[in-house]
């Protein structure tokens, strides 16, 4: 089908969804079964970003029986595993078969802008009405990199999280690898095993075993109902919606990655990337600091997590109370490093994400370049966005997350379309 | 540049220092000094800092006198004022030593300082500190000094003489470059 020209004919539909990931999905599926006539445009494959846009060895951090999607739970013969990115995207593809989700892959949305009392959308594969949109094309579309990065010298090698796929891209010799998420330590790891000696700058991170008491650190998560936690119960929201992700991994073996078993293997820890003068790296001197807000943050976590478990009576079925050792920093760590003398050749920007929304043509967006919305639903009438993180629950971006939110925002598009149908009743009555 | 330290005097024993230096030279442990500064709270955001000792050359060295300095913060923070803001003290650092550099610097090099002024703004963004914005760092944007320099010397003579106390100044190092910080608790 060739592109069809603005202002001639466009197909109708009652509501558009904008991108074929599990939030996506989730959302078709309760559409489906309000009978909601509805699209979901994809521009690649179904589970593209899961296909294309994440590093090789990525798995994902919860385990195999909590990745359940509306109606279709984890049936593998894992449930303690955990899923790589082709798996991953082969059970969002099998869900969209499962469930006949109406996809349109191989559709880039080109714009999004009102038109009448509802939404134009128009793609390379043709133009849509509708009555109402939701955004489900997720939050990490794009790196974020800091700006300091354009004053590294020309020499090093430069990548993104969302570009790296392996250590065999980078040059042989040191890597910098700025961020301390789960990304940033899994990618330190791998790279500093493939023989490139790791420094790893550290900012602000969030500290995990990944068992605690024999079971998964996402068990504890979830039975504590930490998972649950909703928008409206938390305080300053904008904090936790930035925060970075866990520091975990899975594995088979199930091991704990963090900064000490880092640095066991030889990787050097340096705090925050803060400048780049000349040739030269800076790292703030709050490394300590960092670490120990860490320690502190996962300590109270797991101390609720023992409160839980002998208030519930389940202390007796787990494992007994563990505690762990401090992240060690140096006596003396590296604040400043030369990156014109050979000893960098490489820096892995593990920095974080964005969403891109070039092609939204509606002033929906804060200062930010984020969408402004409570809890998915946006300050504009039958515009709605899924799976950004905290969107309305803590659990919001995990895969077993979109269920419950996509279930809430599809009662929202329900009552939107059943509202604007009534309007235009009224309109006609008179 | 010629060195002139008969018919220039800036008030700075330029013979003293450059003695000193030769003498740290051969001791250089004599070298490592530690800065020290007390506090106590007061009330609200008003601390009270006390100077006195310090460690240097070997020993342990005490001011002519102890040195006490309120820090509070202004009447727009809901704050009682009762002394300057801790940021405005680190202008004060700044300038005290980057002025000291350049008196020295200018005896050093024989010339003669009639007048030097300072003025120094630091910008920040409160976001930070509030916690409104993540992206905003907590501390100085940026720091900008600028000198009125009266002296017997050309423009240029002027100019690298406050470019090297910049280049010799702990303060504007401190400022510049990362340090580490370790706080502890009792």
């Amino acid at each position: 089908m060739g592109p069809i020209n603005i202002g001639e004919r466009a197909c109708s539909t009652d509501v558009i969804v904008i991108g074929a990931g599990h939030s996506g999905l989730a959302i078709s599926r309760f559409l489906t079964r309000r009978s909601i006539d509805h699209l979901v445009l994809e521009r690649g494959e179904v589970g593209n970003a899961w296909r294309r846009d994440r590093w090789d060895s990525l798995r994902l951090l919860t385990p195999n029986w909590m990745c359940r999607l509306p109606g279709y739970a984890y049936e593998g013969d894992d449930p303690d595993g955990y899923m790589g990115k082709d798996e991953v995207a082969g059970l969002v593809s099998a869900y969209a078969d499962w469930i006949g989700a109406p996809v349109r892959t191989g559709t880039t949305v080109q714009s999004v802008s009102a038109c009448g009392d509802g939404y134009r959308v128009s793609t390379d594969q043709g133009a849509w009405k509708c009555r109402a949109v939701v955004i489900a094309s997720g939050a990490f579309n794009k790196a974020s990199v800091p700006a300091l990065a354009s004053a590294v010298p020309g020499p090093i090698h430069q990548v993104t999280s969302l570009d790296y796929k392996n250590p065999g891209q980078l040059p042989e010799g040191g890597v910098l690898v700025v961020g301390a998420s789960a990304t940033g330590l899994q990618l330190a790891g791998e790279i500093h095993d493939s023989g490139r000696p790791v420094t790893l700058a550290v900012g602000e991170h969030v500290r995990m075993p990944r068992n605690y008491r024999g079971r998964d650190i996402q068990w504890w998560m979830l039975v504590t109902g930490k998972l649950d936690e909703c928008v409206g119960d938390m305080e300053d929201i904008d904090r936790l919606r930035r925060l970075p992700s866990p520091q975990l991994v899975g594995t088979p073996e199930q091991s704990t990655l963090d900064l000490n078993a880092l640095a066991e293997r030889g990787v050097r820890l340096a705090g925050r990337l803060a400048g780049v003068r000349g040739s030269r790296a800076q790292f703030s001197g709050s490394l300590r600091n960092v670490c120990a807000l860490a320690d502190l943050k996962m300590n109270r976590l797991l101390a609720s997590f023992d409160d839980w478990a002998e208030r519930t009576g389940y202390a007796s079925a787990v494992d007994p109370r563990q505690r762990y050792a401090p992240t060690r920093t140096d006596t003396s760590p590296v604040l400043d490093m030369d990156l014109g003398g050979g000893e960098i050749r490489s820096i892995v920007w593990a920095t974080g994400y964005r969403p891109d929304y070039r092609w939204l043509d509606l002033p929906i967006l804060d200062r930010k370049g984020q969408i402004r919305h409570d809890g998915g639903v946006v300050d504009m009438p039958g515009v709605f966005v899924l799976g950004l993180p905290f969107l309305r629950r803590r659990k919001s971006s995990f895969i077993h997350g979109a269920e419950d939110d996509a279930r809430d925002i599809s009662r929202a598009v329900h009552l939107h379309l059943n509202r604007a149908a009534s309007m235009r009743a009224m309109r006609i009555a008179v | 540049m010629e060195t002139q330290p008969n018919t220039i005097d800036n008030g700075v024993n330029v013979e003293a220092l450059l003695g000193a230096r030769e003498a740290l030279k051969q001791a250089p442990e004599a070298a490592r000094f530690a800065w020290r500064a007390a506090s106590e709270w007061v009330r609200g955001t008003h601390s009270r800092s006390t100077i006195d000792g310090f460690f240097g050359l070997g020993e342990e060295q005490r001011h002519r006198q102890a040195y006490s300095f309120d820090s509070d913060h202004p009447e727009i923070f809901a704050a009682e004022d009762q002394g300057p803001a801790p940021v405005e003290y680190l202008l004060v650092g700044l300038a005290g030593c980057l002025t000291a550099g350049i008196a020295s610097v200018a005896q050093n090099r024989g010339v003669q300082l009639r007048s030097v002024r300072a003025t120094l703004e630091a910008g920040m963004d409160i976001q930070g500190i509030l916690g409104i914005d993540g992206d905003v760092r907590n501390g100085f944007d940026s720091v900008r000094v600028h000198y009125e320099i009266d002296a017997d010397a050309s423009d240029e003579d002027i100019a690298a003489i406050v470019a090297q106390s910049q280049k010799r100044s702990a303060v504007f190092d401190v400022l510049t470059n990362p340090t580490d910080v370790m706080v502890t608790v009792a």
